[in-house]
């Protein structure tokens, strides 16, 4: 009998869980649909907001976007190539940096924010704008994309390295060619998180990248994200609420979409090398 | 490709590009510190706990309510998230049929992606006219601590699962072989070996939760007073970063990146305890 009694227990909380999530879903998929139109997506926002789209809205969250990706890619790969295969496994200093990373991804996006807007922003004389916006998003997401991205490569079977080295090639030219087509997936995970992450951001972006709602003419004006958008029709606009949820539906949407273009995009890359060797 | 001198050069470009990243913490830290120093030097620190009041433009920097606000909403959604994340791990490891369970892991996972931002915009939109029904003004400690539990479910669920998994299939042969029932061998014998494990996911969810700004922001009302109702509304720490770095100079912008600076702290302090926890868990 008290047997029975857990294993409803079990159930009836798994079941809860899984009401409660429902219903934020249906709540963001149903509300968000049905103010959901093709004008909405392409209309500049007027009345605050209330009426009107969101396109020069979506133009600045995909600059921001691809401000980050474009510092931490690059960066991100170098260093988890050399973490992986540059540096001996046990070396003390290879430990610090992954120490300091590590302790990286757990800061807060608010501290991100102060620290963007004190670095970026005034610092540097960026100012409010995208490429400030981007740049802290870079810092907040290169430590998870970095750690994501050593696994994959430390998880590629040695015989490759071995084999590789028994054909004389350079250890960067068995990186280039084979470690890191074979590391792909990791490296897609890597993305996802960091796309997802950056994305999703509201706190860090409100004080580097601002609050400006008009078309950015280049990535030195200042930027509205979606996020940010949501949060300013929920809190400060009366009347927004249709709006803001149909901008959520778009942000989820868009996380999803670019998750779809990191995988394919990435197994594309990286497959046309495999060939090409 | 047998050139070999290659790979001298690239292997100093990558480690000082590795050497770069690494010193994003020291840049931030620093630069927390800097814009912090007016707030803290000289002793000036004192007055974040001695104040009896934030109003920061009469030099008042009393901020132990905010994080007397902020420590109740992490421990409130850590006592709800707690054991409905732990019960769910249970049953996605243990009872969940082979699809239902994928299906729900897939569902977690959608979850832990959903921005702050849309928590906050349902907590306020559907969560908040609930609770006025109930008790005004709705805004409150007990919606902030709702919406973060529905935020932090999911990573308390997916790590107690993945420690729930990790433990050594022996031991489940062998609880079984003693005869307990499937109910005594989860309790006695699962959770005490995934304990370490367990702890390591939550003290990663109270991290998120102090961290969290946007959803606390948006439902919690706002008010700087010490927690002393679930229904009165609170301003967290972290939300007040948020409300007021839009205008503040001075030493009400020192103060606040002081508060920045405590957090930081607060946090890896947490992220520090939890990978020792981990690294415990894999010795054990």
């Amino acid at each position: 009998m008290k047997e029975r009694g857990f294993t409803l227990l079990i159930w009836a909380s798994a079941l809860l869980v899984a009401a409660m999530l429902l219903w934020v879903l249906s709540d963001v998929f149903i509300k968000g649909l049905s103010h959901l139109s093709w004008s909405f997506l392409m209309d500049e926002p007027s009345d605050s907001g209330r009426s009107g789209g969101i396109a020069p809205i979506l133009i600045s969250t995909l600059l921001i976007l691809l401000v980050a990706l474009f510092v931490s890619i690059p960066l991100g790969l170098a260093v988890a190539v050399w973490l992986s295969d540059f540096t001996e496994q046990r070396s003390e200093f290879a430990n610090i940096i992954r120490l300091t990373l590590d302790a990286l991804t757990g800061v807060p996006s608010i501290v991100y924010g102060l620290f963007g807007n004190a670095f970026f922003s005034i610092f540097l004389g960026l100012g409010f704008s995208i490429v400030s916006g981007g740049l802290t998003l870079a810092c907040m997401i290169l430590p998870v994309f970095i750690r994501t991205c050593e696994s994959g490569l430390s998880a590629v079977n040695n015989d490759w390295r071995k084999g590789a080295l028994a054909l004389g090639l350079s250890r960067s030219a068995t990186v280039w060619h084979i470690l890191l087509p074979a590391a792909a997936p990791a490296i897609v995970t890597g993305l996802i998180l960091g796309i997802g992450r950056a994305t999703a951001e509201t706190a860090a972006l409100i004080f580097t990248s601002g609050y400006v709602d008009r078309m950015p003419e280049s990535v030195m004006d200042s930027g509205r994200s979606l996020a940010v958008h949501i949060y300013d029709l929920s809190m400060n606009v009366t009347g927004g609420d249709d709006a803001a949820y149909a901008s959520a539906f778009v942000l989820i949407t868009l996380i999803i979409l670019l998750n779809t273009f990191a995988q394919a995009g990435v197994n594309r890359w990286l497959k046309g090398r495999l060939v090409a060797l | 490709m047998l050139n070999k001198h290659i790979d001298k050069p690239v292997s100093v470009l990558l480690m000082s590009i590795a050497v770069l990243c690494g010193l994003i913490l020291l840049l931030v830290l620093s630069f927390l510190v800097k814009e912090a120093w007016p707030a803290i030097n000289d002793g000036a620190w004192r007055s974040f706990l001695v104040d009896d009041a934030w109003y920061p433009l009469e030099g008042l920097f009393g901020i132990s309510p905010m994080i007397l606000a902020s420590l109740a909403m992490t421990v409130g959604a850590i006592l709800l998230a707690l054991p409905l994340g732990v019960s769910s791990a249970i049953f996605l490891v243990f009872y969940a049929p082979a699809p239902v369970g994928s299906v729900y892991r897939l569902m977690l996972n959608l979850l832990a992606g959903i921005p702050s931002v849309i928590y906050g915009l349902w907590g306020l939109t559907k969560l908040v006219p609930l609770i006025v029904q109930w008790q005004a003004p709705g805004v409150s400690l007990l919606a902030a601590i709702l919406v973060l539990t529905l935020m932090i479910l999911p990573t308390v669920a997916l790590t107690s699962a993945a420690a729930l998994t990790a433990v050594p299939q022996e031991l489940i042969a062998g609880a079984a072989a003693l005869g307990l029932t499937r109910k005594s061998q989860i309790l006695l014998v699962l959770i005490p070996a995934a304990k370490t494990g367990i702890i390591s996911g939550v003290l990663l969810a109270v991290a998120r939760a102090l961290g969290e700004t946007m959803a606390v922001l948006m439902v919690a009302g706002n008010v700087v007073q010490n927690p002393t109702s679930l229904f009165a509304p609170v301003r967290a720490l972290t939300a007040n970063i948020a409300l007021e770095m839009a205008y503040a100079t001075g030493t009400h912008r020192a103060g606040l990146f002081a508060s920045g600076l405590l957090l930081t702290l607060l946090v890896l302090l947490l992220a520090w305890l939890a990978s020792r926890l981990r690294s415990q868990a894999q010795r054990g």
